[in-house]
């Protein structure tokens, strides 16, 4: 009789955010110094606006402006190809530099089942062989896992329901910084 | 990201202009690939690939073999020489039989006009066409258009003429149907003899003078002269050939513009073009052999995604 209702709760507003972005900027600080031997890669799509706006705030704020940063893409790498309904999405790969040996920092917004780390793992082999790997993620949905993948930095832990969504937005892209929960 | 709106490549003539912009979309990502370190992706790893060629061709196979390993595809190489086709075998026979290999795509360059559409209905495998006798050559026009849009920024409105062989050149073809969806302007340059005679239904002019030509083009694909599909002479002489078709540095400099110079390979020098042309700065021949991989990288990745595991 009545068609599904989406509703859409909000999980963090935009000063929540900024303070979890100045306290992911600051551990990444205690761990990394300079920022000498490290690398910040983005997770194509979504993790790039996060990754854009850690580079900011290590600029603005922490006057650290020499961080390498780069984008990477996991479409070819994913498990999921020939599997899903809709044919895959891929979006620009910018790694201008050789990993090899760097201490590398993921980026992305919401960790899930791990699946994208998990291709994005093999995908930055492509540039090298980093020192190790570090995970960072604005949102941890818990007890969500496929594979035993865990965040280093984490902005919020939460509980979700299988069928509901976390969305990310950002200033710039989307009306203004939110997180909310949609339940489809 | 759309899908491609047909299930095998058998030429340009049955895809449109916004599958043209997926693969191109696509190869984009995939040139940024084969520029790596490590040149491969993962995708296709439980696809098997028959490359399976009944004609010579030297750089057609390897750039297909080259794109289908990039992806981690199994592949699998067949030349009609070394076959039971030799021996009698028809075609969907020699097919059928190494499909009850499991393979899952097959790329094939045929003598005979038309032989990939034959196969498309026949078997139970993706088909892309490698070049079938003097029809399509699909992945060429599409790798040469690309090259034009790295080059000069879109295909749309640019002025290609397209010189030497048209008569038995699929490339030529082919490169008509693809320059066409984009909406490039094209003229034809050649002898009389190898100009077909339905050329006007193409939409495509035809210019017998080189040098006016070269004046209004923006981009110059020279062809190569297809002796070996020339049964008579169509014109008295390679000399009189090359003097009357021949691009050299002398008349590229008379024209006062900097033109694009591309060919498909394999190059006559001497003949259709002159060394110092073909290995001039404002040419593009070497860059549309690397398109070549991320065209046919894309091409088979997305009839690849079509393909559901059951």
């Amino acid at each position: 009789m009545f068609g599904t209702i989406m509703s859409k709760k909000t999980l963090l507003n935009s000063k929540e955010i900024h303070i979890i972005l100045h306290r992911l900027a600051c551990q990444l600080i205690e761990n990394h110094n300079n920022f000498e031997n490290t690398v910040l890669i983005g997770i194509q799509p979504r993790g790039a606006f996060l990754a854009k706006r850690l580079v900011q705030i290590l600029k603005d704020d922490y006057n650290i402006s020499n961080v390498q940063f780069g984008l990477l893409d996991i479409t070819f790498y994913r498990d999921d190809f020939r599997r899903r309904g809709a044919p895959l999405e891929a979006n620009k790969t910018n790694i201008n530099f050789i990993v090899e040996d760097k201490n590398v920092v993921f980026i992305d917004d919401v960790l899930f089942s791990g699946r994208s780390i998990r291709a994005a793992l093999t995908a930055i082999q492509s540039f090298g062989r980093p020192a190790d790997i570090e995970l960072l993620v604005l949102i941890d949905r818990r007890f969500s896992r496929h594979l035993p993948i865990q965040p280093d930095y984490r902005g919020r832990q939460v509980d979700v329901f299988n069928e509901e969504k976390v969305t990310v937005h950002w200033k710039g892209n989307d009306e203004k910084d939110a997180v909310y929960i949609v339940n489809k | 990201m759309s899908q491609l709106s047909v299930e095998h490549l058998l030429g340009i003539k049955h895809i449109n202009k916004a599958d043209i912009e997926l693969i191109f979309k696509t190869a984009d990502h995939f040139k940024e690939v084969i520029n790596r370190p490590i040149k491969k992706v993962p995708s296709l790893r439980d696809i098997t690939i028959a490359n399976i060629f009944f004609e010579n061709s030297t750089r057609t196979k390897l750039s297909f073999e080259l794109a289908e390993k990039r992806l981690s595809a199994d592949v699998i190489n067949f030349s009609a020489s070394q076959s039971s086709v030799k021996k009698g075998e028809t075609l969907i026979d020699t097919v059928n039989n190494i499909l009850s290999m499991k393979v899952d795509l097959i790329v094939m360059r045929h003598p005979h006009v038309g032989a990939c559409d034959f196969l498309s209905k026949h078997v139970n495998a993706k088909i892309v066409n490698a070049g079938d006798g003097t029809h399509e050559h699909p992945t060429q026009a599409l790798l040469d258009s690309y090259s034009i849009r790295e080059k000069l920024g879109s295909v749309q409105g640019k002025k290609v003429v397209i010189i030497g062989d048209i008569l038995h050149s699929r490339v030529a073809l082919s490169n008509i149907y693809a320059l066409k969806l984009q909406g490039a302007e094209i003229k034809v340059c050649g002898p009389k003899t190898l100009i077909p005679k339905y050329i006007d239904s193409l939409g495509v002019e035809v210019e017998y003078n080189i040098k006016k030509a070269l004046e209004w083009c923006d981009v110059a694909n020279v062809l190569r002269v297809q002796n070996e599909r020339m049964a008579i002479n169509y014109f008295p002489s390679t000399r009189e050939y090359s003097q009357l078709f021949g691009i050299n540095k002398q008349l590229l400099d008379s024209i006062g513009k900097k033109i694009v110079i591309m060919h498909p390979g394999p190059i006559n020098r001497g003949v259709e073009i002159t060394s110092d042309v073909a290995d001039a700065d404002q040419s593009i021949i070497l860059n549309q052999v690397e398109n070549g991989v991320a065209i046919r990288m894309a091409v088979i990745y997305l009839l690849a995604e079509q393909i559901k595991r059951t």
